[in-house]
């Protein structure tokens, strides 16, 4: 597949926001069972600002992927059958939620909603966060199923994209968090450091499945199927056009196979083991969590590139010769 | 129910591209607006087509053959490009089978056409909405042209009457009984979308000509290899008929 600039930006965006959102929220989660001192309305509302403004930045990217934006509106409305329509629909909830998660903080509005009798007091924000939590991981599943639901390609037709997707954006989250700590209440950034070398690690061996079980999948499709014809040697002599199409375009990603084998080493060393060096010296250098975020950020922007890449379309069998 | 589609011959089709230049001309010319080319005559040209024609060699030199396999939208009975819409533009109808794109909604994100393993579906650069084959839906139902014309402009410009038009649902129907008859089959079958559209396979032609064939039976001049021949005194009607 050939890779779409927006939707790597998008992904990556929303993914790295979603896990801001994640661990400012398990942050406040350990302060409400008092396993953390509870930081200022401040930390938490300004950290979902910027959670916010990464949701945007991926809303405006996710539009240049279509031919039609202003119709955009309409893309909500299938979401019986559409994992995309569903996205459609997550993406502004979570943003919503996210919203009045910083709302209620910067404010200061946060009625009791629930108060136990050994003295635990739920609030506003506490509700607000727990439904943004769940959107959150709604969100993931909607992106990844985006990709996993569509069984002709099968690099991505797996519960691992799914998973990734999860353990990426929000290893990315939380190395953010870190920073943003580091940046603001130094005491914490710790605690957000310890949890970003954990789910960068499970993400990693998440990735490497998929990448494991991306070398050993065998093509269910062969030219054979695809003409119908069961000969074992058939080779295409023309494609019926010279000038190229849409097909010849969107499906296949245009580099060489030595940038492919490339640009793997480089993501898995970016997105994964670098930042877990990173995160691991910002344990002592809080200054380094912020080299952290832009290399991991990058790494993914690199995965998500490798990502499409690798996904081999059906429909290339019909394309392999100009004439 | 019934579920229109096309069955092609490839035993047939001599890979001319005429299903291609009459699909296009047809299409680009109709009420849902142009099929847009870019740059048609520049030296980079591409565009939208609804059919192409691709050609394959089948086997090692000497022994090879050629196989031309047009392309064109197979109107699934389970289409993958369907539900994946976000906007319920791509649909397939209930009353004839055929899968449409409405381009008053469509916004052109293009997830249809990663769902389709058979790269049926094209983007209107132009436009930018996706478009695919019809089947000539403004054509069959047209009740202004004559009958013989209401089938899709691919299947009226075919010189070798290799592309069938009808539906497959009916069982005594003329591309039902191609399909049965001469071993039709689905592409890609393996991935459970069910094709509506065919293909009839290759085969090798035999033809054994008996010498009375030629001598007699379709030969009306030739009774058992004798010429008339009237006696001279016999009356003629001209000197041509009284050699």
């Amino acid at each position: 597949m050939k890779p779409a600039y927006s939707v790597i930006f998008l992904t990556t965006l929303i993914g790295a926001a979603q896990g801001l959102f994640l661990a400012l929220f398990t942050h406040q989660s350990y302060a409400l069972f008092g396993l953390l001192p509870m930081q200022s309305d401040a930390f938490y509302g300004y950290g979902s600002v910027l959670a916010l403004i990464l949701l945007a930045g991926g809303l405006i990217a996710s539009f240049f992927h279509l031919g039609r934006p202003e119709r955009a509106w309409r893309s909500a409305t299938q979401w019986r059958t559409s994992w995309l329509s569903r996205e459609v629909i997550a993406l502004p909830a979570f943003m919503g939620l996210t919203f009045l998660y910083a709302a209620v903080h910067l404010t200061g509005y946060k009625p009791v909603i629930w108060a136990l009798p050994g003295g635990m007091v739920f609030d506003l924000s506490i509700v607000l966060g727990a439904i943004g939590t769940l959107l959150a991981f709604t969100l993931f599943v909607c992106t990844g199923m985006i990709y996993a639901c569509l069984r002709f390609l099968r690099e991505w037709h797996s519960p691992l994209t799914v998973i990734n997707y999860m353990l990426m954006g929000s290893a990315s989250g939380f190395t953010l968090a870190a920073f943003y700590a580091a940046m603001t209440t130094p005491s914490q950034a710790d605690f957000f450091g310890g949890w970003a070398i954990i789910i960068t690690l499970l993400a990693l061996l998440g990735r490497i499945a998929s990448l494991v079980r991306n070398a050993r999948l065998k093509a269910t499709s062969t030219i054979q199927t695809a003409i119908g014809v069961k000969h074992p040697r058939i080779v295409q002599r023309s494609q019926g056009f010279m000038g190229g199409s849409f097909n010849t375009r969107e499906f296949f990603h245009g580099k060489s196979d030595a940038f492919l084998r490339a640009i793997k080493p480089a993501f898995l060393l970016m997105a994964f083991v670098a930042p877990l060096v990173l995160l691991m010296a910002g344990m002592l250098t809080p200054s380094l969590f912020g080299v952290a975020f832009i290399v991991q950020y990058a790494g993914l922007l690199a995965e998500r590139w490798f990502f499409f890449a690798q996904a081999n379309h059906p429909q290339n069998l019909y394309y392999q010769t100009v004439g | 129910m019934t579920q229109l589609a096309l069955v092609i011959d490839l035993n047939v089709c001599v890979g001319c591209h005429a299903c291609v230049t009459s699909c296009k001309e047809w299409n680009t010319s109709g009420s849902a607006g142009p099929l847009c080319d870019e740059r048609p005559y520049g030296a980079d040209p591409t565009g939208t087509f609804f059919n192409r024609v691709q050609t394959f060699e089948i086997g090692e030199f000497p022994n090879t053959e050629t196989l031309h396999l047009p392309k064109s939208c197979l109107h699934c009975e389970d289409p993958p490009c369907v539900p994946v819409c976000p906007t319920g533009a791509s649909y397939k109808r209930r009353e004839d089978g055929i899968v449409l794109v409405d381009y008053d909604k469509c916004i052109g994100c293009k997830y249809c056409t990663w769902a389709c393993p058979y790269g049926a579906r094209e983007f209107d650069e132009k436009e930018k909405v996706m478009k695919k084959c019809t089947l000539c839906v403004d054509r069959i139902y047209d009740m202004t042209l004559p009958e013989n014309d209401r089938k899709p402009s691919c299947v009226k410009a075919c010189p070798t009457s290799a592309r069938l038009f009808g539906d497959v649902h009916d069982p005594e129907s003329a591309v039902s009984k191609a399909i049965r008859e001469n071993a039709g089959y689905a592409l890609m079958p393996e991935w459970g979308t069910h094709p509506a559209n065919q293909y009839l396979p290759r085969r090798k032609t035999n033809i054994k000509i008996h010498e009375d064939e030629l001598e007699r039976a379709d030969n009306p001049l030739k009774v058992d290899g004798l010429l008339p021949k009237p006696g001279k005194n016999e009356s003629s009607m001209d000197d041509v008929s009284a050699w």
